[in-house]
């Protein structure tokens, strides 16, 4: 058997490795620039790499997301012990042009390089605060001595050698994380059940299931850092007495899944994963799962029922996961940016994670950024940042000149924002107490051209189609609810219409079975809370009295 | 769910009136033998818990949610409300959305006079549709030489499929696609009649609480008139002849 992965020496190779070149070009591969172009960038900075004789000088290494996708393609320069260097639009020529610039006695860079030089100061960068994404656009997703070398699997190493499980536990709790798929339920608080939970095998299910409109966050924390992800499961299977994990990844994300895949290889490989880890007494065996792409299959019971090769149908709880999950064994389902928090707070101690953000939300939240604004993209900022602070700091504002109308967060099941409450933080129950959530990121800004009913719509109409079907409510309701918006939408709606979307708004949200049907309403009612004039406008009969049921 | 054991062990309050239950055993169960009707479209006593019609929501004072009593365990203490206005217009309009999303036609139905969804809806006063009726086109499956299958009639509470596979243990049934597509399959979708797996048993026949599915020959379209009968008998008794009469078929 071979013996376990030295980390400090890999470290010290890779760092060696590093240090034979005097610059690193990075450039994103990931999904927003790749369809920007970054493969032709990439090929062009290769092959310019070698027609201009830099193969020993310089380094190009792709990597993940940096973050601002509306330049993309983007690419950066680090030389050797000095400042990175940012360029934003990146084609293909403009990459053959900043190699040429790279070299020790080239003239100075022309303007199509400079001009391209993105301001690290600018508020889309200082606003926030990388702690999930600390390796996103730094490092090489696809070798593990890249992670490494970041201090990966140092957080394992430290719990596997100095800490009990318990200790683990107590540090997630310290730390105040919370689950990021969208509720919020204190993470530290489902590893002590499953913890105190008996039977011969217990899982710990990592749910990549990100299926809300807009929304690339866990995706990208999968393809661009896939073994922060592993680690994190590691660490809740050590807290928890785990011995399996699934990685549930549905199937549109396939270069999430191939990663993922290669990783646990390259993991077990090293003896990071598997039996016997880091030659301790902790084993796991960890193995993806792919999903069909059901929005439902992000639902806790219906994830689990898709794992087990069943029909992705939500259950009722209780019985919670942790008492009957998996085959009937205790299971904790965490979110993928939740369990990618983990090795950074054992890593770097709960102190330096509970010290971001506000006192209830504590760390970062990371948003994928859409909609009208001048900077979009995938952003990590600190919990308690007000919506103003996004739109107008990091967002750049609204694009074309328009205004400011409302900000969707939590997708589907969210709520949306409108202008006087863009001075509220982002937290929980702050957002909830909107007739929002936090959701797992999803924030979709729109500009004043957008009417609301329109937006309540389109989520209805994704509701309606990602609906199992097992209950009636959603099942029957969803499509009534698209109906009657559909009317109002094209002007044909009533007043009556608009009491019975009310109504039976309120029927689908409160008899539902799952989170799905629940929650399928809040787009609706918070539309309707913050722009209710808009919908009256709509109707043939707005002067007339509500009618009663005919 | 632990089996109910001989005595009542706890006590619950449903609608005001206490009532004991035995430990583990469904606010459902406990109302119905109480005398307390709760409806249900999709709950049978001896089948697995589904909890997809939610006609059976009750409130639990404490609880911010309602709860479905067939899939609620009755706890010691619980407070019970099974009738308010809120679940009984809960009830109406999901009762509404299930005729206007299938085809129920009670007048020409087999079941007519004898369908769970019908008759909890003259209980729920459901004089009238609100919602638009869908008029799905979900086709009949005659299939079966014994039985038939209306989809337009399924409300897709699974009794059929829970039942084939917990109590007679062949496993036909099963719903296939999803949302407002979802219908009930036999086999890997296959007519009926080609399952070799169903042993014409009849048990979803019985269970079902709709006409989706029913015995042949009890569909209004499938009455036969006989009217070549009264020129027999005619003939019989005004000639005497008794012509051999081919039967219709």
């Amino acid at each position: 058997m071979a013996a376990a992965l030295d980390l400090d020496v890999v470290t010290a190779a890779e760092q060696t490795r590093r240090g034979r070149y005097r610059q690193r070009v990075m450039v994103c591969q990931s999904i927003s620039c790749l369809a920007a172009g970054a493969q032709a960038t990439r090929t062009a900075i290769e092959q310019a790499t070698d027609e201009e004789g830099l193969g020993h000088d310089v380094q190009v290494v792709p990597t993940g997301c940096m973050g601002l996708c509306s330049r993309g393609p983007l690419a950066q320069v680090v030389p050797r012990g000095g400042a990175p260097t940012l360029y934003g639009d990146v084609t293909a020529e403009a990459g053959r042009q900043l190699v040429a610039s790279l070299p020790r006695r080239a003239p100075p860079p022309p303007a199509a390089v400079t001009d391209r030089v993105l301001d690290p100061d600018m508020p889309f960068f200082a606003c926030q605060r990388r702690f999930v994404l600390a390796n996103a656009g730094r490092i090489d997703p696809e070798r593990i001595e890249d992670y490494v070398a970041e201090g990966g699997y140092r957080a394992m190493q430290t719990a596997l050698q100095s800490m009990a499980p318990d200790d683990v536990i107590e540090a997630i709790a310290a730390s105040g994380l919370r689950g990021r798929g969208g509720a919020g339920y204190p993470t530290a608080k489902k590893w002590r059940l499953l913890a105190a939970a008996g039977g011969e095998h217990k899982y710990v299910v990592a749910n990549g299931d990100e299926g809300d409109p807009g929304a690339f966050m866990d995706r990208t924390v999968m393809e661009d850092d896939p073994h922060r992800v592993l680690e994190g499961i590691a660490l809740a299977a050590y807290a928890t007495g785990a011995d399996r994990a699934f990685l549930y990844v549905r199937a549109e994300f396939a270069r999430a899944v191939e990663r993922l895949d290669a990783a646990i290889r390259a993991a077990r490989r090293h003896r990071l994963l598997g039996r016997r880890v880091l030659g301790s007494d902790f084993s796991l065996d960890v193995s993806v799962r792919i999903g069909a792409g059901a929005f439902v299959c992000g639902e806790e019971t219906a994830l689990m029922a898709s794992v087990e090769g069943g029909r992705g149908t939500p259950r009722l709880r209780p019985p919670y996961p942790t008492e009957q999950g998996l085959w009937g064994a205790p299971t904790v389902i965490n979110n993928v940016e939740t369990l990618a928090n983990v090795p950074g707070i054992i890593g770097r101690g709960p102190e330096a994670f509970a010290a971001i953000g506000t006192s209830a939300s504590n760390g970062t939240k990371v948003f994928a950024l859409a909609g009208s604004l001048v900077n979009t993209g995938l952003i990590e900022v600190p919990m308690g940042i007000t919506l103003r602070q996004i739109v107008e700091d990091v967002g750049g504002g609204i694009a074309g000149g328009r205004a400011f109308k409302a900000a969707q967060t939590g997708g589907p099941s969210g709520g949306c924002i409108p202008a006087e409450l863009l001075d509220t933080p982002m937290d929980y129950e702050r957002l909830q107490a909107l007739g929002s959530i936090m959701g797992s990121g999803g924030l979709i800004v729109m500009d004043d051209s957008v009417t609301m009913p329109e937006v309540a719509r389109y989520f209805m109409e994704f509701c309606r189609d990602e609906s199992c079907g097992k209950c009636v409510p959603c099942r029957a309701g969803t499509v009534q609810l698209v109906g009657l918006l559909d009317r109002i939408c094209t002007g044909a709606g009533t007043t009556r219409d608009l009491a019975q979307l009310e109504s039976l708004g309120q029927t689908v949200r409160e008899t539902s079975l799952c989170g799905l049907g629940q929650t399928a309403p809040n787009p609706l009612f918070s539309t309707l809370e913050h722009f209710r004039g808009e919908y009256l406008d709509l109707l043939v009969d707005g002067d007339t009295a509500g009618g009663e049921d005919g | 769910m632990a089996r109910p054991r001989a005595q009542p062990d706890a006590a619950v309050t449903i609608d005001g009136a206490p009532v004991r239950v035995f430990s583990g055993e469904s606010l459902l169960a406990a109302a119905n033998r109480a005398g307390i009707p709760i409806p249900t479209l999709c709950a049978v006593q001896g089948l697995s818990v589904w909890g997809g019609c939610r006609v059976c929501v009750v409130e639990v004072a404490g609880d911010h949610t309602l709860r479905p009593a067939c899939a609620t365990t009755a706890v010691d203490g619980m407070e019970v409300t099974t009738g308010s206005d809120r679940l009984v217009e809960h009830r109406r309009q999901i009762v509404e959305l299930l005729f206007a999303e299938g085809n129920h036609v009670c007048a020409v139905c087999v079941s007519n006079g004898a369908c769970e969804l019908q008759d909890l809806a003259v209980d729920l006063g459901v004089d009238h549709i609100r919602f638009a009726y869908q008029h799905p086109d979900r086709g009949v499956d005659l299939s079966h030489p014994r039985y038939g299958l209306d989809h337009n009639r399924c409300i897709l509470c699974s009794r059929c499929v829970r039942t084939c596979a917990e109590i007679e243990g062949a496993n036909v049934w099963a719903i296939a696609a999803r949302g407002a597509g979802s219908r009930l399959v036999a086999e890997l979708d296959e007519p009926w009649g080609e399952s070799t797996s169903c042993t014409s048993c009849g048990k979803c026949v019985a269970v079902c609480p709709t006409g989706a599915l029913f015995d042949k020959g009890t569909g209004v379209g499938e009455m036969r008139h006989d009217r070549d009968v009264i020129g027999f008998l005619a003939a019989a008794r005004e000639q005497g002849e008794w012509h051999d009469r081919e039967q219709q078929p």
